[in-house]
């Protein structure tokens, strides 16, 4: 427990890691989801081009 | 060797090619992290003068010198894509806007947790380090700004490109503020003459979290390439080849 205090520094020691983990998981989070709108918007477009013809 | 480049910076060639590289940057990447991780929080011994809170260090330098070099990258694709009309740069330098753009909100925010209990303040105006960084992060919005307001994508790359090599001005001068002006922030820590002002069991962490960090990002940057190829080339007969060949599988 003491350890995880870091000398009365901890909140600051702590947030700062978890907000570096925060960040990456929010970075994969976004590459995810703009590679399946992107996906998503082309096979629509292919689906909508299909139909008129 | 001109071949391979070639190549390479064909968009379909390269969206085949990227997936297979990734994990060859993501995985060494994020071992290199657990170990920074581990050993910076738990192996490196205390610093004399600002206690366990040096420990942010850890993740604060990584982010800063990636928050530089994401937008050196984005400036020089930018510089080569207005230059050559290279289809890839443009990519490449619209991909690392947004991945830039985190690591530098990253950098100023551990650099304001850390200057909390060391220098009495959140944030201070007047540091050179602080504001020029600040400015980055701006520079890095208006980039991304200027691209979505414009609708033609050949328009975009050039509007955004001109911003991005102004921007690298500030470059230099965030990596140097601090030996030009008077400032809070502490001077340069590991790429010193006479070598790292630091302990090595504290070097190795720090060392291991930035090689870490940039085989993570460069991760990160190759996949969000892809996904900028494939919507730069949305209307091409490759695009849907692959689109109606992969059943829905992305």
């Amino acid at each position: 427990m003491e350890g995880l205090s870091m000398g009365s520094y901890g909140s600051y020691v702590w947030a700062c890691f978890a907000l570096t983990a925060v960040v990456l998981v929010i970075c994969e989070w976004r590459l995810r989801l703009r590679q399946r709108r992107v996906y998503r918007d082309i096979e629509v477009r292919i689906k909508a081009l299909e139909g008129d013809q | 060797m001109f071949k391979f480049f070639h190549m390479l910076a064909s968009p379909p060639h390269y969206y085949r090619l990227a997936p297979k590289i990734v994990p060859w940057f993501a995985i060494p990447g994020f071992l290199l992290i657990a170990y920074g991780v581990y050993a910076g929080l738990f192996v490196a011994p205390t610093d004399y003068q600002q206690g366990d809170a040096f420990r942010i260090i850890y993740v604060h330098v990584p982010a800063a010198y990636l928050s530089m070099m994401a937008y050196m990258i984005m400036a020089v694709s930018a510089g080569i894509g207005l230059v050559w009309r290279m289809k890839l740069a443009h990519a490449v330098a619209a991909g690392a806007a947004p991945l830039g753009a985190w690591f530098t909100f990253l950098a100023l925010a551990t650099g304001s947790i850390w200057g909390r209990p060391m220098w009495g303040t959140w944030w201070e105006w007047g540091d050179p380090r602080l504001t020029s960084e600040l400015i980055m992060l701006f520079l890095y919005f208006g980039y991304m700004a200027l691209r979505s307001a414009i609708d033609d994508t050949t328009k975009a790359d050039k509007a955004s490109a001109v911003l991005a090599l102004v921007g690298a001005v500030n470059v230099p001068v965030i990596h140097f503020s601090v030996e030009w002006w008077s400032s809070l922030h502490q001077g340069t820590t590991l790429l010193r003459k006479d070598g790292p002002a630091m302990d090595a069991d504290m070097v190795y962490p720090l060392l291991a979290m930035i090689l870490g960090y940039t085989l993570v990002f460069a991760g990160f940057l190759l996949r969000r390439v892809r996904t900028e190829v494939l919507y730069r080339e949305r209307r091409t007969q490759w695009v849907k080849d692959l689109i109606l060949s992969s059943g829905g599988r992305q």
